[in-house]
């Protein structure tokens, strides 16, 4: 590897520079009276004397006067009290400091503990809000409160430390300063009485303040800075492209498991890497045996990786075989895939015994390594194993011991029944029998049980002398040992065998529902059924109540809920942060815990498109398994992605909207002046023509006043078609609802037509008791004028066109029946389409509107219109309206 | 009724529109006066005393509903509406103001004749007008007879007040408003009732009922009794 300026890496730094983040700077003491808080408030005024707007958005002050007296220059802005258990906590109010929007705000001990109910846990995740609001912050903190030195810190000076801030925090500080105090003047002021001392914790406070201990602490907190420098020189080296002293790029590998020694192989392994100046990951593999963990040990696996993270490194779960060679191998070809250097692992805890007889996972790293090292690391106050660790646990529930002795006493039975017709040695099969039995369907400690028990009851009762453990031939021995043995393996296989199979089926159920979710949401056609497909699946696969939440103008929308599940303001809230910041929330997480819901961003590449809200399951408040964690994840990025796709195709159906009214403008535009200007050209040819041919006899000049006349009329027509049709399409048309005579209706609409169906015959076929229909009656004219001139228009001279009215299913149905040229099949459906006119025949003149119009009224009316094709040639228009709306 | 020598006002704001009716109804040997507002409008049916006022329910300053309204209050000079066919409510406000008919724009010359010279006529009653004939329709107000092509036709009392109206305004247009009240009484306001009987009316009138040559419908508005 070579040792030059990574391009990746000069980029971060780049951006680190030009990015908008405030800058955090952290006063550091390595105890409580060194003066820290006097420091920030002294630097504070300096930069107030410089001109920047400085505020207070937290200070502890311990009533000490020249504290105070600073702190009472500067601007102070109001606490924020949380109540909690009927007492009243002042917090920080973080909404406070981000709208006030001050250049620099000052927050006092990074490391506090926020009142429960506050947004976020801890106090420095506050303060990360507020840096990413662009504001500059300057904290104070105790180094015993560093994560990574916590250990080291208790192991130093007895006293554990409770609140910690992880490590990766102090890492993006843009500054830190050490305040330092040598610890002899220290203890000085703390005998004058100038440290703050809490009362109640006055005892063990003398005791930490020991000279030892300061001058432990001292020292971690310089070596601290000491690091920091380190860095940024380094960095600082990068940047100016100076060739150098860092080293090859080392990259460790922390393999954690549920052994309560990870967290201090994470602790170390963090320690390493920093002094090496090297990457780290931590890895767990997955063996088939973790489906049956308890979730006790699953969330600790969960907990350590996340530690992990907090402390800076990147974490991966992979999956392996149940055997150690498989985890070992997995282990080591994920080393080599990413170039790590260093893998550092825990010295095994269990007996040597059972090494023997599942391998030793560290043996095979060793053996498997090449040129990797190898570190393996012990804690001094050996941690004993949990009880669910020690061999001694029952695994299965008491009632298949029982089983497992049941068995061994009905093989006994059975023994004395054909104990005399065979060989004795033969009755030991029936024992291994019941061991082979128990090892299937009861587990495998029920198995080593009947093992044991088959053992000893086959020597008491069948063997010389009887019922005592005594044998008096020693070759019996060697069938006790092999019965035992036997058994143990038998069980041990079978009990495995039976844990991958139920791991396999849930891996498989797992891949199913993945599966089953992508296909479901593939084949959903828009946003609605992408979401309840997403939100059934969940409720399914997780039995949790879900709720899909998206942005709409600047708030979120619930658009999909389970039932039962009421969100409030403050879970809107919630739902909103997450969306804003595209990081989980809610409950168990570090922001806003004291939620309902958990809240999932639905992030997908381009960003964040939703949020997911997941509730409590029915019966426990129990927080989600790493593996459901996981299969979540899955299903929150596959819906993401769903919903991103059918967003752009909205999108898309938009532009192809637009696009296609501009067309539909353009043909509006070509066919109205079209046919606005054919009747003009008729009105002004007649009036010129009348105007200058005064010799015009007496027929053609009536000719002509005619054709103007009905060219006028058209006209009229036509205004009013475009009339009815604009206020169709911007929803102004309002109906008048009044009981309408069918007949009545017909009538109208054919003394309208008056002249413009004088070539053809029209029967009208409806009763005179025909029920009266809700409607609005000119508007119904208006579509039965506009059907019947169609009619008239495709139909040939004198032929008949029906009218006909029935009762079908509580509607009333009307049909306008002709006998015309009919309408081509591909057709039927678009003829109600604005402007459309079939293709022939093409001496027919109109806009096209007609239909479109009476489609218009009759669905403003609740009704239907279609068209079809008449039995023996000739087109049917079929109105249906409901007899009440 | 002929027409000639009557006095006619024309009140609408559009100059194209008074120009065509001037030329028209002067060419019949009316006297025609306009305005351009219903304000001048009113001071015109002061001074000027019309037979007849055409008036445009679309006028700039105060509309044609609330002319014909302050008309009403002391003249009884016939009002016929001109309105767009868009405006059904407005027509309906109008006609129940105490408008005496309406057209729709745009209209024929023969047309608006034809409604003048009805709303010219004087209104015939039982008493000086006992029998009323139209077609093949005749109605003896003094024995309640109705008959249709020499066929006497029994009608149902609600049926006769119906017809009544309708012959004793013959050619004017009766909105639904009006029949009901003058039917049923005041406040009666079911259609429901009214469509039945007009229904009902024709089955007994008219030779084919889904093309009626008496009883015509004037849609959204009311009836009119053609003659």
């Amino acid at each position: 590897m070579e040792n030059r300026p990574d391009p990746d890496e000069l980029l971060k730094n780049i951006q680190a520079e030009e990015t908008k983040r405030g800058r955090l700077k952290i006063f550091l003491g390595y105890v409580a009276g060194v003066g820290k808080t006097y420091a920030m408030l002294e630097a504070a005024h300096q930069r107030k004397a410089q001109g920047v707007d400085v505020v207070v958005g937290y200070i502890e002050t311990h009533k000490r006067a020249e504290t105070e007296e600073l702190v009472e220059e500067l601007e102070v802005l109001p606490r924020k009290l949380v109540e909690y258990h009927n007492v009243t906590l002042p917090e920080m109010d973080v909404d406070g400091v981000i709208n006030r929007r001050p250049q620099l705000v000052l927050v006092d001990e990074f490391a506090h503990t926020n009142a429960p109910g506050s947004r976020h846990p801890k106090r420095y995740q506050d303060v990360q809000e507020i840096l990413a609001a662009g504001i500059d912050v300057y904290t104070t903190l105790n180094i015993q409160h560093l994560e990574s030195l916590n250990d080291v810190v208790a192991q130093v000076t007895g006293v554990t430390v409770r609140e910690t801030i992880p490590d990766r925090v102090i890492d993006e500080a843009s500054e830190i300063e050490v305040i330092d105090l040598p610890p002899d003047e220290l203890l000085v002021r703390l005998q004058e009485g100038k440290v703050y001392v809490p009362d109640q914790a006055a005892r063990a406070i003398q005791k930490f303040f020991r000279k030892g201990n300061l001058t432990a602490l001292r020292e971690m907190s310089l070596r601290r800075a000491a690091e920091r420098v380190d860095d940024q020189m380094r960095a600082y080296m990068q940047t100016r492209a100076i060739q150098g002293i860092w080293a090859a790029g080392e990259c460790l590998l922390v393999c954690i498991s549920p052994s309560p020694l990870s967290e201090r192989l994470v602790r170390t392994t963090r320690r390493l890497a920093d002094e090496l100046n090297a990457e780290w990951i931590a890895l767990y593999v997955e063996t088939p045996q973790f489906a049956s963990m308890s979730p006790d040990k699953r969330d600790r696996v969960a907990n350590i990786l996340q530690l992990a993270e907090d402390l800076g490194a990147r974490s991966y779960i992979l999956s392996a075989g149940s055997a150690m060679d498989s985890v070992a191998q997995t282990i080591i070809e994920f080393a080599h895939k990413n170039n790590i250097t260093k893998i550092v692992t825990g010295k095994p805890l269990r007996p040597r015994w059972q090494e023997f007889l599942r391998g030793s996972l560290v043996d095979k790293l060793i053996h498997k390594s090449g040129d990797i090292d190898v570190y393996v690391v012990t804690s001094s106050d050996k941690p004993s194993l949990p009880a669910d660790e020690s061999p001694l646990k029952l695994h299965s529930p008491i009632h298949r011991y029982v089983l497992s002795l049941l068995l061994v006493a009905l093989a006994t039975v059975i023994g004395f029944l054909i104990g005399g017709r065979v060989e004795q040695t033969n009755l030991v099969m029936l024992y291994l029998l019941t061991v082979v039995v128990s090892a299937i369907y009861l587990g495998r400690g029920p198995a080593i049980l009947a093992s044991l028990a088959g053992v000893l009851t086959f020597d008491v009762l069948f063997v010389t002398p009887y019922y005592t453990f005594a044998v008096s031939d020693t070759q019996y021995i060697i069938v006790f040992i092999a019965l035992f043995l036997v058994g143990m393996v038998i069980s041990q296989l079978t009990a495995r065998a039976s844990e991958q199979a139920q791991a396999a089926r849930q891996r498989e159920a797992e891949t199913a529902e993945l599966y089953d979710l992508s296909r479901d949401l593939a084949s959903s056609a828009n946003l609605e059924s992408i979401l309840h497909v997403l939100k059934k699946h969940l409720e399914q696969t997780f039995n949790r109540t879900i709720v899909v939440l998206l942005p709409e103008e600047n708030r979120m929308v619930a658009y999909v809920v389970s039932e039962n599940l009421k969100l409030n303001d403050e879970e809107m809230a919630v739902a909103d942060w997450v969306y804003r910041h595209a990081e989980p929330a809610g409950r168990h997480t570090n922001t806003l815990p004291a939620a309902q819901l958990r809240y999932l961003p639905l992030k997908t590449s381009k960003g964040v498109v939703g949020v997911l809200g997941v509730g409590k399951p029915n019966t426990s408040d129990a927080d989600l398994t790493p593996a459901e964690r996981r299969l979540m994840e899955s299903f929150a990025n596959q819906g993401a992605q769903a919903i991103e796709r059918a967003l752009l195709e909205e999108q898309n159906r938009q532009m192809v909207l637009l696009q296609s009214a501009e067309k539909l403008q353009n043909a509006l535009l070509n066919s109205i002046s079209h046919d606005l200007r054919t009747p003009l050209v008729a009105i002004t040819g007649a009036l010129s023509a009348l105007d200058e041919n005064y010799e015009m006899d007496e027929p053609a000049r009536n000719a002509l006043i005619e054709n103007a006349r009905g060219e006028a009329e058209r006209l009229n027509r036509l205004v009013g078609n475009l009339l009815n049709m604009t206020r169709i399409e911007s929803g102004a048309i309002k109906l008048h609802l009044e009981p309408g005579d069918v007949q009545d209706l017909v009538g109208t609409a054919i003394e309208q037509l008056g002249k413009r169906i004088e070539h053809h015959q029209i029967k009208v076929d409806v009763t005179a008791n025909f029920p009266l229909i809700s409607m609005d009656f000119t508007l119904m004219v208006q579509v039965i004028v506009n059907l019947l001139e169609n009619a008239v228009k495709y139909s040939p001279e004198d032929s008949i066109i029906e009218v006909a009215a029935s009762l079908r299913d509580s509607k009333a149905r009307l049909q306008i029946l002709d006998r015309g040229a009919g309408i081509p099949h591909d057709d039927l459906s678009r003829i109600f389409d604005k402007f459309y006119r079939t293709e022939h025949p093409e001496s027919v003149s109109g806009t096209g509107l007609g239909l479109s119009i009476s489609k218009g009224i009759v669905e403003a009316h609740g009704g239907q219109i279609h068209a079809m094709n008449r039995e023996g040639g000739g087109t049917i228009i079929e109105v249906e309206l409901p007899l009440k709306i | 009724m002929t027409l000639g020598n009557q006095r006619v006002l024309v009140v609408d704001d559009e100059a194209p529109i008074r120009r065509y009716l001037r030329a028209a109804l002067g060419a019949q040997g009316l006297m025609v006066y306009e305005s351009a507002t219903g304000l001048e409008a009113i001071n015109a049916v002061l001074s000027h005393r019309p037979d007849v006022i055409i008036l445009d329910l679309g006028l700039p300053d105060i509309d044609g509903i609330e002319v014909t309204r302050r008309l009403r209050e002391w003249s009884q000079t016939p009002i016929i509406i001109l309105s767009v066919r868009e405006a059904e409510q407005d027509k309906i406000a109008a006609l129940d103001a105490g408008a005496d008919d309406y057209l729709t724009k745009p209209f024929g010359t023969g047309e608006l004749l034809a409604r003048m010279r009805v709303a010219l006529r004087k209104q015939p009653s039982a008493t000086n007008e006992p029998i009323f004939q139209s077609g093949g329709l005749t109605v003896d107000f003094s024995r309640r007879l109705v008959v249709v092509n020499e066929k006497e036709v029994q009608l149902t009392p609600t049926e006769y007040d119906l017809l009544k109206i309708l012959v004793t305004h013959a050619g004017k247009v009766i909105t639904h408003r009006q029949l009901l009240k003058q039917v049923w009484g005041e406040g009666y306001d079911d259609m429901h009732i009214l469509r039945v009987n007009i229904s009902n009316l024709r089955g007994k009138l008219e030779p084919d009922p889904s093309r009626p040559t008496y009883i015509h419908t004037e849609p959204g508005v009311g009836y009119r009794l053609k003659v």
